[in-house]
């Protein structure tokens, strides 16, 4: 009885002294010594030696004695394969015998003895076994198949033996059935191209009806099968969903997330507007709630899993939030994946207990759970505004506590709060700084270096606090470093005059004295822009820096609907595709969502329609930048700064006057600097003349487009065009025009919400553009935008906003935030939006000035086919605030003298050239004087779409 | 699928060791093997050997607590479930279903359970030929298979195998329960006595505020069947779930209103694969052949009108910076005529408590400095009666600023009723080919209610 005697026989000789009793008389010895054979073999002793003395006891009548020769002969045969073959014999003869649990025994161990010689003989046994008359035999010889389709896939082939499978789909017993299922799908998956399971309604249906009546591993089978058809019809979906449910009842997990991947498989295919849609949704959240009652390790998976459902539809578990509640004795595997579901779901009617949670698990004791802890309560403040100050007072009361990590963490989370909401929390800086000596790990000391340079010039000893970290600069990781830096020479750019030292010293440090080439690289970027260039310097470091996304971490689209087809298994826990973790060809077939179904949704094309993201169309996620790589990135992103070019300044290097020339300038630029003259640039002056050559070649093309009729009260109003396409945008299409009328801008906005999931809290936001352009007011949606639903907006926009010179001049780049991401689009709007009503010049203004402009200023324009006589032309131009000033007809042409004025106080004076009576030619001429010349061009733009239009 | 499966003891010493397939082990052995494959260690073996050490070397062996349940060693993934020391890790190199493979494991240990109770190591040592039958049997080419301890007892037991003295007779009943429909029961099962034992074993789980408002309630019962019934008998089992009493109700108005009180609302169950899912689903009802002894019939959650057996006042007074005063009263809010049992309050202490003084109406309280708490006891309790402790809380003077989390007082108990209101309506047997009926069963009905987190915020 106590077998565990087998596992102490250690002595020497042991091998000699099995050998005799394996060869022993007696049956009960044999037994005993292949038992201890066996023990050995499982400690991983190597007793392969006694190959034919074990072989020799296969032929018995004792089952037990038979099958741990088996276990033996499948472990070693492979090693000995000429001896192996001593076996076949008995297998062969085994597979004959009267009792079909001998029969099934053999064909499952000889599937299971990978030598070439042995599958030869396997064949014949094994097609008499798939037809055998007991199910137990049958659904073993499935099995077998795909065993000796992993030796020989050809043998297989040829042997016709995947036929034969595919008949056992219809056999009987629901577990042959099963069996065959995972034979089939196995196999199926070496031969992605071959249609092998060749899934129809009729064989649907077969697997519905046994899915009713097998073991529980065998509907799992099933459940996966089924999520790989693709069925024909939103139809054919529903029903197959109808006969799936049930299964969200089973005790076993793996059924219900299985029955789950079929469900959110298929709802893909069917309308919202059923109302079996709705049910259907309202089906899967209590079951997967129950999945979080089971033992820890199924709840890690469930959670994972749950983690993916709630990034493809958040609605499902969106009023669930109190189950993934983290209780004291989860394991720390499940709390931390629960935490980061909480964040998901976190919204503004759950804020507060949410945050009240969060407070609580930062004083745990697992220092990675309440560091996650700290990071979340940060991601509340991000994601739902209204909660943002509370979640600030709870990062200071964190804070209080000293605690080393919790320290960092929450400074870490402070730097990103500040970077969505900017000049609202900033007077915690003072607590911050008090915990500067604290911190040690690189990413808080980068956030609290960060922070430092930004509001550098509200930090009185900003100087100091930086130069201390500058002790151990080479001692820093390269985070710190670059952050370190960029601070100082933001620090330098804000108090040009304590900092010279400082910002020279940081400088040789990251180009002398370093081996990292992102570091001197940078540190070569800012010295040159700072010797060159100080404004453009300025303009580069101190720039406002893009939106940071509220939802982190989110899973690519095209993953995400990947990972989908792959729930409940390792490719959903590890949240990656099983190419990442699977080797080979194997199991590596690229899945995605089926379409939604034309007849549904006609509005939309099949083939985009289903997940908005067919292969290389998809829409770009941009994560949060909550990197410190802020400035850099702001300089890929933004426009280009136009500055002297490169060759022509020699970089002196460590010279010490470096910044001689620019200082003087940049000190210059600020109002109180002292010296320097008081020479304030104008939004375009930095600009030199030969950009302001033709730019926007686009525009006309924009314009030929629009051929709707503008209205009369107010200046010519384009058709909308579609700014923002859905595919680029989760779904959410923006379409716009821009107006004027009576003194006020505008920008007509037409949101349209393509996606499945309700959008809400929108916000806009421009970026520093030629103009000033700005809204006046923030994007009002006042109810959330359901899916198929547009939405028309009128956006007061001003024109005090920063400025920057933008290429093309017209250009307007666009954030668009909703609750889904962050979009960014550019448009080009029409010049003469910004033509004010007091553009009339007095005539001898008009004179003066037309004399005073330079000659090389003037731009000669042709607009042709435009056959108005000077009455029309005046009155339509007029309505859009071009003013006629004088009319002159010389040699029976009539000439128009009209001025505008645009919204930064730029005169443009014209001269319009008509010839009434000349039907041949329609051709205007015009001749455009201003003193920033690069308008002129959009100037005529506006010229051609009013008289146009 | 699952290529291997491996148990280890505490130490790392692999107990059992079965591969299915030879992919598993990294290339880097594959290599290994092939180079060495005239030498002393056969080339499979070799190859086994090295996801095996990978997993003791890594998860066992591994200096930090687990993170993760699934483990991936140099692109082989390692799933591990621990019972007291013992490790059970099913190793794979495909992108299996991750939730059947955690499922066959706890079935695993459940089917070892059933043969030779407590999972430890000399258990395993003593019946590791037993251990590879039932791998053999439940485990093919790393497929689960019928791995229900009723069928599996037909014809694998620990005296070794019964199969070889059958008659063709037995030998095809067995082979068609394993594969049949109702693979949970053997047929031919005789009861002297038909019998059967119902428990409905709840626990209720509570996060109330100082105020007495619930933060948080939920129940997770669950219904235990022990079955001991001849034949194969078709059971029905009826309980006053909302949807179903309702569902009856229609036709007679009065019955509705009367009914309607005390039906309850579940959102949530699942069922043992006994269960006709498909049945539930259209008729809510629940039909069923149960398996042979005990069986965990159904699983259900309900949030909805819970009746909380306690109630759990507390009031916790700073007096200066060195004293608490801490005062809990207990409600009890059931019928009288209940006893509730095995009470335990805890009140959590500071960690600088340097002594406490307690006095209590009802059982024995003690501090215990080890746990930073105060725990009262009290063995049994009427129902709608009120007990109450005061304690005073010596405090020694710190300067650490950090403030007392305070914990929550926590409470155990056991109640001899379901709070969440669930009752038993009927369990219908019916056997049409043994001739007993449905009177002549012998059926017993008992309700537990335990405390699940119990907790009260002070």
């Amino acid at each position: 009885m106590t077998d565990s005697k087998y596992f102490t026989t250690t002595k020497k000789g042991e091998i000699f002294e099995l050998k005799a009793e394996l060869n022993s008389d007696k049956k009960e010895k044999k037994k005993e010594a292949v038992k201890k054979v066996i023990a050995s073999m499982t400690v991983g002793k190597d007793v392969s030696a006694l190959f034919p003395d074990v072989v020799n006891c296969m032929q018995t009548d004792n089952l037990e004695l038979k099958k741990l020769v088996y276990l033996y002969l499948m472990n070693y045969a492979k090693s000995q394969p000429d001896m192996a073959i001593m076996a076949v014999n008995t297998f062969v003869k085994d597979c004959e015998d009267p009792n079909p649990l001998i029969r099934a025994l053999a064909v499952r161990t000889m599937g299971c003895i990978r030598v070439d010689k042995i599958t030869e003989y396997l064949c014949e046994p094994l097609r008499k076994c798939l037809k055998d008359e007991d199910p137990y035999v049958r659904k073993t010889a499935a099995v077998c198949v795909a065993k000796l389709h992993d030796i020989n896939a050809q043998l297989v082939e040829d042997q016709g033996f995947l036929d034969t499978l595919k008949d056992l789909i219809s056999d009987s017993n629901p577990m042959v059935v099963a069996n065959a299922v995972a034979a089939l799908s196995e196999i199926a998956e070496s031969h992605p191209s071959s249609n092998l399971l060749d899934l129809n309604p009729q064989s649907i249906n077969k697997l519905l009806t046994a899915l009713n009546e097998c073991t529980e591993w065998g509907q799992i089978f099933i459940l996966d099968c089924l999520a790989n058809y693709m069925p024909k019809d939103d139809r054919e979906a529903q029903s197959i969903c109808e006969r799936v449910t049930p299964r969200l009842s089973h005790a076993n997990s793996a059924v219900v997330l299985s029955a789950v991947k079929v469900l959110m498989k298929f709802m893909e295919m069917l309308s919202k507007d059923l109302d079996y849609y709705g049910t259907l949704l309202k089906k899967l959240a209590p079951p997967l709630v129950t999945l979080l009652s089971a033992e820890p390790e199924l709840q890690y998976v469930a959670l994972r899993n749950i983690n993916l459902i709630v990034q493809k539809r958040p609605e499902i578990l969106k009023h669930e939030m109190k189950v993934f509640f983290v209780k004291y004795n989860d394991p720390i595997y499940v709390k931390l994946e629960k935490l980061d579901i909480m964040i998901r779901l976190a919204s503004q009617a759950n804020i507060a207990q949410v945050l009240a949670e969060l407070k609580e698990y930062a004083t745990e004791v697992d220092v990675d759970f309440v560091r996650k802890a700290v990071r979340a309560i940060g991601r509340c403040a991000i994601k739902v505004e209204q909660s943002a100050e509370r979640c600030v007072s709870t990062l200071l009361d964190l804070i209080q506590t000293k605690v080393n990590y919790v320290v960092q963490e929450a400074i870490v989370v402070i730097k990103d709060i500040f970077r969505k909401y900017p000049n609202k929390y900033e007077s915690v800086i003072a607590t911050l700084c008090e915990n500067l000596d604290s911190l040690d790990e690189p990413e808080a000391r980068a956030a609290m270096i960060w922070i430092v340079g930004e509001y550098a010039e509200r930090i009185d000893n900003a100087d100091e606090l930086l130069e201390s970290f500058l002790e151990g600069f080479h001692d820093e990781s390269t985070q710190v470093q670059l952050q370190l830096l960029t601070a100082i020479v933001k620090l330098f750019l804000k108090k040009p005059t304590e900092t010279q030292e400082l910002v020279q010293q940081v400088l040789s440090l990251a180009t002398q004295d370093s081996d990292n080439p992102d570091l001197r690289d940078r540190g070569y970027i800012y010295w040159r822009l700072l010797s060159t260039d100080p404004v453009a310097a300025k303009e580069v470091v101190l720039a406002e820096k893009p939106l940071i996304s509220e939802e982190t971490d989110l899973i690519e689209p095209t993953l995400l609907d990947e990972l989908i087809c792959y729930i409940g298994t390792l490719a959903s826990v590890y949240h990656k595709p099983p190419s990442a973790f699977v080797e080979g060809g194997r199991g590596v077939v690229h899945k995605s969502l089926p379409p939604r179904t034309a007849s549904s949704e006609s509005a939309e094309s099949p083939e985009t329609a289903p997940t908005g993201a067919p292969p290389g169309e998809q829409p770009d996620v941009i994560p949060a930048q909550g990197d410190l790589l802020g400035d850099l990135l702001n300089l890929d992103l933004g426009p280009p700064v136009s500055g002297p070019p490169l060759a022509t300044s020699s970089v002196q290097m460590g010279a010490v006057d470096l910044l001689g020339g620019g200082l003087d300038s940049l000190m210059g630029d600020e109002p109180e600097g002292i010296g320097g003259t008081n020479f304030v640039a104008p939004p375009t002056a930095a600009v030199p003349a030969n950009l302001g050559a033709p730019i926007g070649s686009g525009l006309s093309d924009l314009f030929d487009l629009t051929s709707g009729v503008g209205t009369l009260s107010g200046s010519y109003v384009a058709p909308k065009a579609v700014w923002l396409p859905a595919m680029k945008a989760k779904g959410l299409e923006i379409s716009g025009t821009f107006t004027r009328q009576v003194g006020s801008i505008s920008m007509d906005l037409q949101l349209t919400n393509k996606a499945l999931q309700v959008m809400t809290d929108f916000a806009i936001q421009f970026n520093r553009n030629s103009f000033g352009l700005a809204p006046a007011a923030p994007l009002q949606v006042h109810a959330p935008l359901s899916p198929n639903q547009t939405v028309e907006i009128s956006l007061p926009l001003s024109t005090v906003g920063s400025v920057m010179k933008m290429e093309p001049l017209n250009n307007l780049q666009v954030a668009v935030k909703n609750n889904i991401d962050v979009f960014y689009f550019s448009t080009l709007y029409p010049l003469h939006i910004l033509f004010v009503e007091d553009g009339k010049m007095d005539r001898q203004m008009f004179l003066a000035t037309w004399k005073d402009i330079p000659n090389e200023n003037e731009a000669q324009f042709q607009i042709r086919d435009c056959p108005l006589n000077a009455e029309a032309a005046s009155s339509k131009l007029q309505s859009s605030n071009i003013f006629t000033v004088a009319k002159r007809n010389v040699e029976g042409q009539d000439m128009l003298y009209q001025s505008l004025k645009l919204t930064n106080g730029i005169w443009v004076l014209a001269e319009l050239r008509i010839q009434p009576g000349n039907p041949s030619c329609t051709d205007l001429e015009l001749s455009l004087k201003c003193r920033a010349p690069e308008v002129s061009q959009h100037v005529y733009q506006a010229y051609e779409t009013i008289l146009k239009n | 699928m699952i290529g291997g499966l491996f148990i280890y003891n505490h130490k790392g010493e692999v107990l059992i060791s079965r591969v299915y397939r030879d992919d598993i082990g990294s290339r880097q052995a594959a290599d290994s093997a092939v180079f060495s494959s005239s030498g002393p260690f056969p080339g499979e073996w070799l190859e086994a050997r090295n996801a095996v050490d990978a997993f003791r070397v890594n998860v066992i062996h591994a200096r930090q607590q687990v993170r993760s349940p699934v483990t991936n060693i140099a692109r082989t993934s390692f799933f591990h479930v621990k019972r007291s020391n013992i490790w059970l890790a099913a190793v794979t190199k495909q992108n299996v279903n991750a939730a059947m493979v955690f499922e066959f494991l706890y079935k695993m240990c459940d089917v070892m359970a059933a043969y030779f109770g407590k999972i430890s190591e000399e258990n395993i040592k003593n019946n590791f030929v037993l251990i590879y039958e039932l791998l053999d049997e439940i485990l093919d080419f790393g497929y689960p298979q019928n791995s229900e301890t009723g069928a599996l007892k037909t014809f694998i037991t620990q005296q070794g195998i019964k199969s070889q003295h059958q008659t063709k007779e037995e030998q095809s009943q067995i082979t068609s329960q394993v594969t049949g429909q109702i693979g949970w029961r053997r047929e031919g099962i005789k009861y002297r006595r038909n019998e059967l034992f119902l428990d409905v074993l709840e626990s209720v789980n509570l996060l109330m505020s100082p105020q007495g408002q619930v933060l948080s309630a939920h129940v997770s019962g669950r219904v235990v069947m022990k079955s001991y019934l001849s034949g194969m008998p078709e059971c029905k089992f009826g309980m006053n779930d909302k949807i179903v009493i309702e569902k009856q109700g229609k036709g007679t108005a009065d019955e509705t209103s009367k009914s309607g009180k005390q039906s309850i609302a579940i959102d949530d169950c699942t069922f043992h694969q006994c269960v006709r899912l498909s049945k539930f689903d259209s008729e809510r009802s629940i039909s069923f052949i149960p398996p042979d002894g005990e069986f965990e019939l159904m699983r259900y959650r309900t949030t909805k009108d819970i009746i909380l057996p306690f109630r759990v006042i507390p009031l916790v007074r700073e007096v200066g910076r060195t004293k608490l005063e801490v005062k809990v009263v207990i409600k009890s809010n059931f019928k009288p005529s209940l006893l509730a049992q095995k009470i335990e309050v805890r009140i959590p202490t500071p960690l600088n408590t340097s002594g406490v003084q307690v006095i209590c109406m009802k059982g024995k309280a003690k501090y215990k400095a080890s746990e930073n708490a105060i725990v009262w006891k009290i063995k049994r309790m009427a129902g709608m009666k009120e007990s109450q402790i005061s304690a005073e809380i010596e405090l020694l003077p710190t300067n650490d600023k950090k403030k007392w989390a305070r914990p929550p007082i926590s409470m155990n108990f056991e109640v001899p009723f379901a709070p969440s209101g669930l009752k038993v309506r009927y369990l219908k047997v019916f056997e049409p080919k043994l001739n007993y009926s449905d009177h002549d069963v012998i059926k017993w009905v008992r309700y537990i209610g335990r405390s699940g987190i119990y907790e009260t915020r002070c």
